[in-house]
């Protein structure tokens, strides 16, 4: 950053803006318009701002974001699915001083790992869990997830969710905001540039908080999944608005009584 | 271990808490854990004692179940600490999908199983039903653990530094299989000097990304099958070298004539059985593995060149017996004498087994 440009024709230019070296050069395999992508991004962002990247330690998920470990230029741990918060508690048990993170998608958090997720919180294990919630699997081929809305289509509820047969969508945030080790908890997406803004700030806050050891931070990003939901990109972020949004509304469920 | 640095008295302890004592002594970063019998006292003691050691950061954690506590040590591990699980049977069956990971994710770590009566919930009563299990990878995928089997409360403590030192060479998890009696049984114990176990450096672990090195990603993820195969023979050269690591013990097989194989707790039982036979003039030795991976292929190879026969003596329905069986290639007859359930073989049910064999052989020959 602040470095001077010397183009060929002599121009001197002032770098104000490049990738950080949080950031590798890798490039992402997501989706065109999945929101995977842009949470790395945010992720990276405040890591590089506040100068973290040497403390940060990340745990991948099972799914889409297998991969995040490429991406993200700090050191990272692959979990077996469902086990990151368990994998982070390890890690952040024996490096205290480290700040450390799970990146999750709902299969993940939300079905094979929900014991893991909320004894995690239940311990206050001083950690953030960033949980992405597209309502659908999308890795294997967009199955049913625990977050699936009633009514939806998925490959294993072709004729849409029918909550008498498969129960009803998971709001596993608004459980885990009741557990007393959760210290802040909130509901983002990044459907467009304010929400995306929204959520760096979220993300801040949490790294800040686990700096002053408060206990879990618990962020879940409301998001979308073109390829599963078999939408364009910008019918993703309708559904999102008309659809995800009331039964999983955004902001924070708990904040902490400063 | 060197008999020098044993400066202490002996003192008289339960198997699980000589084994917990001798890994604080072996300086673990942390324990992840959940309670099961007959092993809880591993995590009792621990509970009960670290906050008593004012030199020690040790982390002693209860997990919410063996899943947790295998991933927890997973987690661990890859941040370069010295962490131990222990667990008995169905909390080990429960691990095997961490412990796949960890093997995978070559990752050094200590997992304890004192084995109870099984399948299933089985009872709590001691058995070596477990040895498939742990000697033949246990979780999915091609992979071996380090295997030690003690066959004293002298040995619990031991083998926890042995099992660390061999980790850590290998960055590959180990395992003290030990039966139910072997957790629960008191006896006389010198225990290992505190602090002896240096630590083995780690600059593959995830202690955060400095600016002299790229990130460290510790992963057991190889999508493609070119990368896969790569890292299933490094595994493979992996095994072999280890098979240098190879221990046993003998008793009094220089002039046998019937050799017993028995590991374990079922070795204590089967130096009585060569006593009791040498009165009688039969001359039995045995041979005990105490690394059961690698398994000592090539000794008992050796000895059943000059035996008449071989008697497998287990816990269990017949497992050893199996590789017993490899080693030996046909060249004489392996029989096996096992019990199951929690049951125990007596020295003179043994004793008894192997004259019936010495009869029916000597009804061949006439």
């Amino acid at each position: 950053m602040n470095e001077k440009l010397l183009l060929e024709d002599g121009t001197e230019l002032e770098q104000v803006f490049c990738r950080p070296d949080t950031l590798t050069d890798v490039p992402y395999h997501y989706c065109p318009g999945c929101g995977h992508s842009v949470v790395h991004n945010v992720l990276m962002e405040v890591v590089d701002e506040l100068d973290i990247q040497d403390k940060t330690i990340g745990v991948a998920p099972v799914g889409c974001s297998v991969f995040a470990y490429h991406y993200m230029n700090i050191d990272m741990q692959e979990a077996a699915h469902g086990r990151a918060s368990a994998v982070a508690t390890g890690i952040k048990r024996v490096l205290p001083d480290k700040l450390v993170f799970s990146y999750q998608g709902d299969g993940d958090l939300a079905a094979i790992g929900t014991a893991e997720t909320i004894h995690t919180v239940n311990r206050g294990e001083n950690i953030l869990i960033v949980f992405i919630n597209n309502g659908i699997y999308g890795m294997t081929g967009g199955q049913m997830a625990p977050t699936t809305l009633p009514g939806m289509v998925t490959s294993t509820s072709p004729y849409g969710r029918d909550v008498h047969m498969a129960g009803y969508p998971l709001k596993i945030t608004d459980l885990i905001a009741q557990l007393p080790g959760a210290y802040y908890v909130t509901r983002q997406s990044v459907h467009n540039p304010n929400a995306v803004r929204k959520l760096k700030k979220a993300v801040t806050k949490a790294f800040e908080y686990q700096m002053q050891n408060k206990g879990t931070c618990f962020i879940e990003v409301v998001s979308n999944c073109p390829s599963g939901w078999k939408m364009t990109p910008v019918e993703t972020i309708k559904y999102l608005e008309e659809v995800m949004f009331p039964y999983y509304p955004l902001g924070d469920l708990k904040v902490p009584k400063e | 271990m060197e008999k020098e640095l044993r400066k202490e008295e002996p003192r008289l302890m339960k198997g699980n808490e000589a084994l917990a004592e001798a890994a604080i002594r072996a300086n673990i970063d942390a324990y992840f854990g959940y309670p099961i019998t007959p092993q809880s006292e591993v995590i009792e003691y621990l509970m009960r004692e670290v906050p008593n050691r004012k030199d020690k950061k040790t982390v002693v954690l209860q997990a919410e179940s063996e899943v947790a506590s295998i991933n927890m040590v997973y987690g661990a591990a890859g941040a370069g600490a010295r962490v131990m699980t222990s667990s008995s049977s169905p909390g080990i069956s429960l691990m095997q999908e961490g412990i796949s990971y960890i093997a995978s994710a070559q990752l050094p770590c200590l997992i304890v199983n004192v084995v109870r009566g099984g399948p299933g919930l089985g009872t709590i009563q001691p058995s070596q039903g477990d040895y498939f299990q742990a000697t033949k990878g246990g979780g999915h995928g091609d992979y071996h653990l380090i295997v030690l089997a003690p066959a004293s409360v002298q040995e619990m403590a031991d083998f926890v530094f042995d099992a660390f030192r061999l980790a850590e060479k290998y960055r590959n998890p180990a395992m003290i299989l030990a039966d139910g009696a072997l957790g629960q049984m008191m006896e006389k114990v010198v225990l290992p000097p505190d602090g002896g176990l240096p630590k083995t450096p780690a600059p593959w672990a995830t202690t955060g990304k400095t600016k002299d090195r790229n990130h460290n990603i510790i992963t057991s993820l190889f999508i493609q099958p070119e990368e896969m195969e790569k890292v299933n023979l490094q595994l493979q050269k992996k095994y072999e070298d280890m098979q240098s690591e190879v221990r046993w013990e003998e008793f009094q097989t220089e002039d046998a004539e019937v050799l017993l194989v028995a590991f374990g707790l079922s070795a204590r039982i089967c130096q009585k059985v060569v006593d009791l036979a040498r009165e009688k003039g039969i001359k039995v030795g045995l041979l005990r593995p105490i690394t059961l991976y690698p398994f000592p292929y090539k000794r008992i190879a050796e000895l059943s060149e000059k035996v008449e026969f071989i008697l497998d003596v287990e816990m269990n329905a017949g497992q050893m017996v199996e590789d017993v069986r490899l080693a030996v290639e046909g060249k004489v007859p392996v029989y096996f004498k096992g019990r199951m359930g929690g049951m125990i073989s007596t020295p003179e049910e043994i004793l008894r087994e192997v004259e019936s064999i010495l009869e029916k052989q000597n009804v061949l020959h006439d």
